[in-house]
């Protein structure tokens, strides 16, 4: 039984988004409501799960002095203080008139979220401009045939994209220059592959809900 | 063509009129009674002046189609009203027949010719009146058609969509039925998936770990799951190999369901002793926290075989090029096009699209998954036949004014617009 209930479960509501998705009414409209509402519960109750788990991973690694245990420390401190903080300006605010969330500029988390929070978060995202730059040289490096059509193809569209690609070929007709060269390259190969690939999602995406709710694909069970 | 432009159905073609017929038993034979309300504006309201010298305000009041009920369409022409130097908005009044006064149900801004009232009962027969206000002044409309709501069966606008299932959904059945009966199923190779073993036997010779991570999405999301029936095949042979796996997760239920894929590979590897809750461990909900915390743990750990599959956004790049960096070996799949040229750039094998979803089936080598995935053939094979006919379609229209070929035309476009 503990793993036909899964299926059974799994089974129902997979067919019920289904047929709720093509009849927009009730009693499927409601289930699906219903299925809804019980994610977001469940999600909501995970949370501190989530937070607990990490909690005790850090505290383990600190007791035990393991490896980068500092690290741990640092994560324990971080949600203690945070969480400290919150509390104390939602208590304050309440007494505040009119009365003012834990979440309101001005308050003392919201100088957290906007001095610690923010520029960290800022730091990660630019990161990404220079894994850019790396991987762009090893992408474009023209090895062999497909490499060199993609070199040539990122060329173009990037040369195109700034004044400096039309000032080179303003001696053709404006529909020639080269920012027309690299809206074409966008439309249509690019937006032809783009497709390509999107076609075989959604054909992948149905074969594999199918497997999952016939309870054809029960990886997860298979340890029974 | 298969666009997602929005085209409204020509009413030249035969499917129309299907469609039309449809509509009208699907809606119950009752949708609105359409008889000309007598109620003129005097007769409820005295402060509402009439127009003088521009012709009413004409209107239609329709109940929404497919839809679950309780909602009425309502839409006008303002005959110019909108243009006068003072003009402020629309009214839109409603008047249930038994009542005597009508109530305001919503204002429109400059330029709308629509609103959708949403607080109609359906057991209950409406008139509408449109009012222009200009100044102090309120222009009213005649009133509008009695019209009651009503809910439809089923979605007409999807019917192509649920053809395409039905074709796709009943290749599928076909062929796990075929491949149940033993019959022998071709599948080309995919080198990502090909590599899996090659990446777990890299680890464990050279004593480092694995690091899996199934994606951003929680767990309501297709790539995500398709990233955890991955990583049950995946922890069978690593569980067989003895090596050690980490996953962070950016959700508390992906760690849930994690632990519980995990647990089971395990257990169908004989190996349940060796497994641990903390081989599966939340990190954050943001997304450049739990980033941070990737990148971390590659550049400390440094494990030998990197797995990223499920749905990624900005931080792919942030975490294949730290993998990379470190020297491991990385098989990446996802469904989202924008990150799949990271991956390709940084990382040994990429899943593309399909692929991902693929994968699981493809790994368990069983008859009735890999039948499943000929299915899939089936849906490109017609999608790919649709396309030619698309383009053939377009390509004569274009040459030939002919009325068939742009009746040809309209129609494919009809049958792949879903609004």
């Amino acid at each position: 039984m503990k793993r036909e209930i899964p299926l059974i479960i799994t089974f129902i509501a997979g067919t019920v988004f289904v047929v709720a998705y093509f009849v927009p009414h009730s009693p499927f409209n409601r289930a699906e409501s219903l299925f809804n509402d019980w994610f977001a519960i469940l999600a909501a109750f995970a949370i501190w799960l989530g937070a607990l788990n990490l909690l005790k991973i850090c505290a383990l690694k600190v007791s035990r002095r393991s490896k980068d245990w500092y690290l741990g420390f640092v994560i324990i401190v971080g949600f203690f203080v945070t969480v400290a903080v919150g509390a104390y300006d939602g208590v304050v605010g309440l007494s505040n008139v009119p009365a003012t969330a834990f979440r309101d500029p001005g308050t003392n988390f919201d100088w957290i979220y906007r001095n610690v929070y923010t520029p960290l978060s800022a730091t990660m995202f630019a990161m990404l401009a220079f894994f850019v730059a790396s991987a762009s040289y090893r992408a474009f490096r023209a090895r062999n045939f497909q490499a060199t059509l993609l070199l040539l193809a990122g060329f173009l569209v990037m040369l195109g994209r700034v004044p400096v690609g039309d000032l080179i070929t303003g001696f053709l007709p404006p529909a020639y220059q080269m920012s027309q060269w690299a809206t074409w390259i966008m439309d249509f190969p690019q937006t032809a592959g783009q497709r390509a690939i999107m076609i075989g999602i959604a054909l992948g995406i149905i074969s594999t809900s199918l497997r999952v709710i016939l309870g054809i694909e029960r990886s997860r069970l298979e340890g029974e | 063509m298969l666009t997602n432009q929005d085209h409204s159905f020509s009413k030249s073609h035969p499917c129309h009129i299907i469609v039309i017929i449809l509509s009208f038993v699907f809606s119950g034979f009752g949708a609105s009674a359409q008889a000309e309300d007598t109620a003129t504006v005097a007769t409820y309201s005295s402060d509402i002046s009439p127009a003088v010298d521009l012709p009413p305000i004409t209107l239609l009041a329709v109940d929404t189609d497919n839809d679950n009920g309780g909602s009425i369409t309502i839409s006008w022409d303002d005959a110019g009203y909108s243009e006068l130097p003072q003009f402020r908005g629309y009214e839109i009044l409603r008047r249930s027949i038994q009542a005597n006064a009508p109530v305001l149900v919503g204002t429109a801004p400059h330029g709308s010719s629509s609103l959708v009232d949403k607080s109609v009962s359906d057991d209950t027969t409406y008139v509408y009146y449109v009012a222009a206000t200009v100044g102090e002044e309120r222009f009213v409309s005649d009133s509008s058609s009695h019209v009651q709501s009503t809910w439809q069966i089923y979605n007409t606008t999807l019917t192509p969509l649920l053809i395409a299932l039905i074709i796709v959904g009943g290749s599928v059945i076909f062929f796990i039925e075929t491949a149940k009966r033993g019959r022998k199923l071709f599948l080309r190779k995919i080198a990502g998936l090909e590599a899996v073993n090659e990446a777990v036997g890299r680890a464990t010779e050279m004593g480092r770990p694995i690091l899996f991570v199934a994606g951003i999405a929680d767990i309501d999301d297709v790539q995500t799951i398709a990233g955890l029936t991955i990583l049950g095949r995946l922890g069978r042979t690593i569980a067989e190999y003895d090596t050690k796996i980490t996953m962070p997760t950016r959700t508390s239920l992906v760690m849930t369901a994690g632990r519980e894929t995990l647990r089971e590979a395990y257990m169908a590897a004989g190996r349940p002793d060796a497994y641990s809750d903390d081989m599966v461990f939340y990190v954050s909900d943001e997304q450049f926290g739990f980033a941070a915390a990737v990148d971390g743990i590659l550049v400390r750990d440094k494990p030998a075989a990197c797995f990223y599959l499920g749905t990624f956004h900005a931080e792919s790049l942030i975490m294949a090029e730290t993998g990379n960096l470190i020297g491991a070996i990385q098989i990446a799949g996802t469904a989202q096009p924008a990150q799949l040229p990271f991956f390709v750039a940084a990382c040994d094998y990429t899943l593309i699209g399909e692929e991902l979803f693929a994968a699981s089936a493809y790994l368990s080598e069983e008859p009735r998954q890999l039948g499943s995935l000929k299915g899939q053939d089936v849906g490109k094979a017609v999608a790919m036949m649709l396309i030619l006919a698309g383009v053939l379609i377009m390509t004569l229209a274009s040459m030939w004014e002919l009325d068939t070929m742009n009746q040809l035309q309209q129609l494919m476009r009809d049958l792949f617009s879903l609004n």
